[in-house]
């Protein structure tokens, strides 16, 4: 089961001056159970895009189809289907309007028409995973927390709907390094534990580099670019056009492999670049 | 979608009616819409039609938007078209219970309706050709010389420029957590008064707390680059008046003279 896009085209504005294609044909699978990147410049229409993946935008023409249900319809079925995708915005923290943290929390399970105490149980669940402890910050007011608590404290008002496909837009935007990592970490263990699919929205390529196994590159309202990520990254024009870079750790290794190293250069993550370079030493003699 | 409105109805154009100063069609169209109700002569309404849609033409926007902008108000056209057509003494044509449909109701009805889609016209004519900015700056330059009373007419147009501005950012954030809420399964506009009432606080809390802050960090930015209102203040674009100014003063003063030669031959 997955994601589908099938010729999906946005138009804002349309039938005024002002009118704009963002999303150009577009037709790509998001895949169960893994993490899928979706990079691109700014004003790619990557934003646009998925606010698609749960009905929230309508498609001009073409369709979205969720485990194969088209999600444009009005039956019971197609309000599951998107109920199935949850999605963090850019800067969630601004969505917070609750007196305290866990009511925030507590809005969209209980809006799912969860139980007192099912929706009680996923608050619990939610903060713990965003290390937030539920008697410490339950009971402040969420405009009492620090900006990285802000964050952590509205992504688990999202978590606590329990998505099968979880869309991360910027997820790290505005933070600091430590709490970008921790961040991402804990979606990816969110990954690993609960198979939670996941879509990474991102022009951070590092970022995607090391977390992602699928990669998505759009441009200007196409999709130029749908690859795992060895093969995305050795196609550096597609990557150049579409106005991103390349990961650093895949730069560097191409430089080194211009330059006559024999590495075999498909590593783009920091431990596999390692690897292949002692190797290459090693073959050449040199340690 | 909510970010589809666009500011006010400024529609981009270089039309002559576009390239005009702002100054010039706010004082024209003043005087335009005091003389319709200050002539009555038939063949004026005439004069004045072809006038207005004279202008209309030489805006170049597409009619069908002119027409739109008289939509919003066409229930109140023909509220007061159909309180002339009854309440008008004069020869009757047709009676339904006590009140009298006159001859000379259907034309004073005709009269007044014709006298209110003229001004929303024009008006929205004036909106459609001149940009929100263009038309804070033209309201301050026109209200200044009632700064010797004490009226902070530079103060004034600031605000209503920093409003204007702020009308689509805010609308965007609008949006934005109108969806975010959106994807966390609020239903809004579901329900009874009090329970979309209610369902409109999701919304409003952030909403409100982004304009304050967003109010406090324009204020900040105001103050680093030591803004100080009104006094010696110099402008990027000087407001000047053009050749094509002077045209449209004359061709409006001759359009003006015929009304008042029609209105006294006639």
């Amino acid at each position: 089961m997955s994601i589908e896009l099938k010729n999906v085209s946005h138009v804002y504005m349309p039938k005024t001056p002002f009118e704009r294609l963002a999303l150009d044909d577009i037709t790509l699978t998001i895949p169960e159970g893994v993490i899928t990147a979706i990079a691109g410049h700014t004003g790619s229409g990557k934003s646009t895009l998925i606010q698609h993946f749960n009905g929230l935008l309508k498609p001009a023409a073409g369709s979205v189809l969720v485990d194969g249900v088209d999600i444009s319809r009005k039956s019971n079925e197609a309000k599951t289907a998107r109920r199935k995708v949850g999605i963090v915005f850019q800067y969630p923290e601004y969505q917070l309007f609750e007196e305290t943290v866990a009511k925030d929390i507590a809005f969209g399970p209980t809006n799912m028409g969860c139980s007192e105490e099912e929706t009680l149980e996923r608050v619990k669940k939610a903060m713990e995973f965003v290390d937030l402890d539920y008697d410490k910050y339950g009971k402040r007011s969420p405009f009492q927390l620090s900006g990285g608590q802000k964050r952590r404290a509205a992504i688990a008002g999202i978590l606590a709907l329990k998505p099968k496909y979880l869309v991360l837009d910027e997820p790290t935007a505005g933070l600091d390094p430590k709490g970008r990592e921790s961040l991402m970490d804990k979606f990816r263990k969110l990954h690993k534990a609960q198979g939670t699919t996941i879509v990474l929205i991102s022009h951070n390529m590092d970022n995607i580099a090391s977390y992602a196994d699928n990669v998505i590159i759009l441009n200007r309202g196409k999709v130029t670019l749908e690859a795992p990520p060895a093969e995305a990254f050795s196609k550096t024009e597609v990557i150049r056009q579409a106005g991103l870079e390349l990961p650093e750790v895949k730069s560097i290794m191409n430089e080194l492999a211009a330059n006559g190293l024999a590495i075999e250069n498909d590593a783009f993550t920091m431990d596999k670049a390692v690897q292949e370079i002692t190797e290459a030493l090693r073959r050449a003699g040199k340690c | 979608m909510l970010t589809d409105i666009t500011l006010g109805q400024y529609f981009p154009g270089t039309s002559p009616l576009h390239n005009m100063d702002a100054r010039v069609k706010i004082v024209l169209l003043f005087i335009y819409i005091v003389a319709i109700f200050l002539f009555d002569n038939h063949v004026n309404y005439g004069i004045m039609t072809a006038g207005a849609l004279g202008a209309v033409i030489l805006s170049r926007l597409p009619v069908g938007m002119v027409l739109k902008s008289i939509k919003p108000l066409w229930w109140i056209i023909l509220f007061s078209f159909g309180i002339h057509l009854f309440s008008t003494p004069g020869e009757p044509i047709f009676k339904v219970w006590n009140f009298a449909m006159t001859r000379e109701g259907i034309i004073q009805g005709f009269i007044i309706s014709l006298r209110l889609v003229l001004m929303i016209m024009v008006s929205s004519l004036l909106m459609f050709t001149t940009s929100p900015l263009k038309l804070t700056d033209a309201l301050e330059s026109l209200m200044s010389p009632l700064k010797k009373i004490g009226f902070p007419a530079h103060e004034l147009a600031m605000m209503m420029t920093i409003a204007m501005r702020f009308i689509p950012t805010l609308l965007e954030e609008t949006d934005k957590i109108m969806k975010a809420q959106q994807s966390r399964g609020s239903d809004i506009g579901d329900g009874n008064f009090l329970q979309r009432a209610k369902g409109m606080i999701p919304i409003l809390v952030p909403l409100f707390i982004s304009a304050f802050r967003r109010a406090d960090e324009l204020a900040i930015a105001m103050e680093a680059r030591c803004y100080q209102g009104g006094v010696d203040r110099t402008r990027m674009k000087q407001q000047r008046l053009h050749d094509i100014d002077f045209w449209a003063g004359g061709i409006f003063a001759l359009f003006l003279v015929s009304l008042i030669a029609v209105q006294i031959i006639l």
